[in-house]
């Protein structure tokens, strides 16, 4: 039983993480997309169909990268190059992912889907509890734990993430030391869509392998409140990502069993009051939270020339 | 003498307006070369264009007798042009080592790095932590960095910004003798300053800007301060006099009982039991370096930042606690820093603008809910003729004006009030002589007709022309406020670099 809720934690816990991760990296270059939600949601419908189409997981997910960043890139040239508002765009994408995805994903509905597979690690998958757990898993969630540690390594010890920080934080600075501050900004929002495409195909292809309209359910508004509630530290969103994963799950078995006598409607809204809850408290370090804050965000910028 | 830099014909238009018109500058090496003229003559475009982050619509730059173009700053940088900006290209969120890594094309490994720095900074006698961030370091170290960052590039030419702008008089000093021994050295400086007396003490060679063309070029060390300005503004400029007689004290406007508050954010200034008396007839000038409780010392007088009620007194009324316009009915007045965002709603008229600090004292601008359009535009003309303010249509939008021209409305409409007290924080910042002189004369005139005038300002000269009395605020501290005679640019430097905190403590 606990080795089956640990389980469930994890993959309740990625497409956040992976969707936090990839928004943490657009915010710390100085862009507010809130448009997750909306790349998310066409990320699972094209995967989904991708996949079903083909037969192909793997392709599945690749197509679920490519709907996110073209999506991302729309909403790049937007508010990069045609300096739109930010907030406004953001959500307009998120409007149209729910609109668009529906359209697409009619066809698909009640169809049944594709798992991608689990990893198999002859050895290390067999040892009782430990390895259903650490090495049974999809590629999916290796995948997400590698790029935290890339994003984070990379924003902290390599020359690309302090260019990045930088444009984040003075992007009138960075442009007089000569950075391309809107490339730097049109490659992070990139990687923001990828990622969060990728959430979206984990949400169609081994959360709950099957297309149902508006599946990823404010997700990607959760990925939004982690990032900022995290202080813009990819360690934190790990945290913030599996303890809403971990409350959710236990949230479910308490309604299956009717554990406690409380309210389904007030047991539905700990996830984000305990997520919400934790993070302010760990957030509470104003000053590591204001050197963290990029101080740009959301700030157009328009390069003088 | 060897030239280095040789610009002929440089030209740049923003739209309509000529920025450059065909600029000649040559600057020899080993030579410090100061680049004068008022706000908006054109100097930063110049300057830009050599450093790559602006393109010349035309003419030529030579460097070393060849023809160049420069497309960005890194390419300045490869050819041995560094600058020192005025105060905004530093990452605040990021650490010494980290600023300057960005700024050179290929750094190497941090801890080397952070070694280069330490080194060189000690050798020229800037010492700097290069683990340290920069939001919690104060201005001059900030320069520092931009000075350090600059030597590590190994630049021929130096192009330096308003470097002293934000240095006490002390630090300004230490850096002189840094650029002598860069120039000893055989390094070019492009020194821009609106500190005529400094010019003439370090620069060898000055070229001079008006509306965008050089008027002229002199050694400064041969001029006065005087025919300095008058070559940039292109007329005699009025001198300010604080008036022969000495003021008529009457008593005290504004008082502060050991004002003090809390630092509201991890970079903001706590300000530490402040005392002093303002008293009817007198003009008292607060001197200090940016960023040492200026602006929360003005927050806290204008209500902007509430205090204990007992801190603050106007006319002998304890206040606090009170709101802005409740302070403004006691015939107070404030003008901030920041003049376009918080001294004025940039998208509003003037008239509007007028109505929003004027409403609640007695000008009848608002009635029943409503507001009387024709009083406010009656006020913003009757501002316009009295304090020379020049707009290319009636009452236009407060952003549309340039910055000298919005500081005399702001400053204007509070001055039309005749306010028994006026605080006001950087009377003349970023503001043309001829304008500044107004200001000026018109807080003195304030003053001798019986009101309590607050000036604080980190510009010295200005402070010396129009104060009575001198305190000096560091690090949240308030030294007592002495009469203008018995101080000194040193003893006010003194005072700057950490001595008013000595003596706030003692107090």
């Amino acid at each position: 039983m606990f080795e089956a809720v640990l389980l469930t934690v994890i993959t309740a816990a990625t497409p956040l993480l992976i969707a936090a991760v990839g928004e943490l990296v657009v915010e710390r270059s100085g862009v507010l997309n809130l448009g997750v939600e909306g790349m998310m949601i066409m990320g699972a419908v094209v995967g989904f169909a991708v996949a079903n189409q083909t037969g192909s997981g793997t392709l599945g997910v690749v197509a679920a990268v490519a709907a996110g960043m073209a999506m991302s890139a729309l909403f790049g040239f937007l508010v990069l190059f045609l300096v739109a508002n930010q907030v406004a765009t953001g959500l307009a994408l998120t409007i149209l992912g729910i609109g668009f995805s529906g359209l697409i994903g009619e066809a698909f509905i009640g169809v049944p889907g594709l798992r991608i597979p689990s990893l198999y690690i002859p050895g290390l998958s067999d040892i009782p509890f430990i390895g259903p757990v650490f090495f049974q898993q999809d590629a999916i969630v290796y995948l997400g734990f590698a790029l935290v540690a890339a994003v984070a390594y990379t924003l902290f010890r390599t020359r690309l993430g302090l260019v990045l920080r930088a444009v984040g934080d003075n992007h009138t600075s960075a442009h007089a030391l000569g950075y391309s501050v809107l490339k730097v900004r049109f490659l992070a929002v990139l990687f923001g869509g990828a990622c969060a495409g990728l959430a979206g195909a984990y949400m169609s292809l081994a959360y709950t392998p099957q297309w149902v309209e508006n599946m990823t359910a404010g997700r990607g508004w959760i990925a939004l409140a982690l990032v900022v509630f995290s202080s813009w530290l990819p360690l934190r969103v790990v945290a913030g990502a599996y303890l809403f994963g971990a409350v959710s799950v236990l949230n479910l078995h308490a309604q299956a069993h009717e554990m406690v006598n409380i309210p389904s409607q007030l047991l539905s809204s700990l996830p984000y009051l305990a997520t919400i809850l934790v993070l302010v408290l760990i957030s509470a370090n104003r000053r590591l939270t204001l050197v963290n804050t990029p101080a740009c965000l959301g700030k157009p910028f328009v390069p003088d020339r | 003498m060897d030239t280095l830099l040789d610009a002929r014909g440089l030209t740049k238009r923003f739209g309509d307006i000529l920025a450059n018109d065909k600029v000649d500058l040559v600057i020899n090496k080993g030579e410090i070369h100061a680049l004068l003229g008022e706000n908006g003559a054109g100097k930063s475009t110049l300057v830009k264009m050599f450093y790559g982050s602006l393109e010349p619509d035309g003419g030529e730059i030579l460097w070393r007798g060849k023809q160049v173009a420069i497309g960005n700053p890194a390419a300045a940088r490869e050819l041995g042009i560094g600058m020192v900006f005025q105060h905004f290209s530093l990452f605040e969120a990021l650490t010494v080592v980290e600023n300057i890594a960005l700024a050179l094309p290929d750094p190497g490994k941090m801890a080397e790095l952070a070694k280069r720095i330490e080194s060189v900074s000690v050798d020229y006698g800037l010492p700097l932590n290069p683990a340290d961030i920069v939001a919690d370091l104060p201005v001059g170290i900030r320069q520092r960095i931009e000075i350090v960052r600059c030597l590590l590039q190994e630049p021929q030419l130096i192009i330096m910004d308003e470097p002293t702008s934000v240095l006490t008089p002390q630090e300004a000093d230490l850096l002189f003798l840094t650029l002598q021994r860069l120039a000893s050295e055989g390094c070019a400086v492009l020194y821009i300053s609106h500190r005529l007396e400094e010019v003439k003490r370090i620069c060898h060679h000055a070229t001079i800007l008006r509306h965008g063309k050089v008027v002229s070029e002199c050694n400064p060390a041969k001029e006065t301060p005087a025919t300095l300005a008058s070559m940039m503004v292109g007329a005699d400029v009025a001198s300010v006099s604080a008036g022969a007689q000495k003021p008529r004290i009457g008593e005290i406007r504004l008082g502060l009982s050991n004002l003090s508050a809390k630092a509201a954010t991890p970079f903001a200034t706590a300000l530490n039991s402040i005392s002093l008396e303002l008293h009817a007839g007198e003009v008292v000038a607060i001197a200090g370096v940016a960023g040492n409780g200026q602006g929360e010392l003005f927050d806290a007088i204008s209500g902007e930042m509430p205090v204990a009620q007992e801190m603050i007194r106007i006319d002998g009324r304890p206040c606090g606690s009170r709101s802005i316009t409740w302070r403004r009915r006691q015939k107070a007045a404030f003008v901030p820093e920041e003049r376009l965002g918080h001294g004025a709603v940039p998208g509003l008229k003037l008239s509007q603008n007028i109505v929003l600090t004027r409403h609640a004292t007695g000008d009848r601008l608002t009635g029943g809910g409503f507001v009387s359009t024709a009083r406010a535009n009656a006020l913003e003309k009757h501002i316009k003729q009295e304090f020379d303010v020049r707009m290319s249509h009636d009452d236009p939008e407060a952003r549309s004006l340039s910055g000298g021209n919005l500081q005399k409305f702001v400053v204007g409409r509070e001055l039309d009030r005749r306010p028994a007290v006026l605080v006001v924080n950087q009377p003349t910042w970023g503001v043309d002589a001829g304008a500044a002189a107004l200001i000026r004369q018109a807080l003195i005139d304030l003053a001798r007709s019986g009101s309590a005038v607050l000036v604080i300002s980190q510009d010295l000269d200005e402070i010396f022309e129009i104060a009575d009395r001198i305190a000096v605020i560091s690090r949240g501290y308030l030294s007592a406020a002495d009469p203008a005679e018995e101080m000194n640019r040193e003893r006010v430097g003194l005072l700057m670099a950490g001595g008013a905190e000595a003596q706030g403590e003692v107090a």
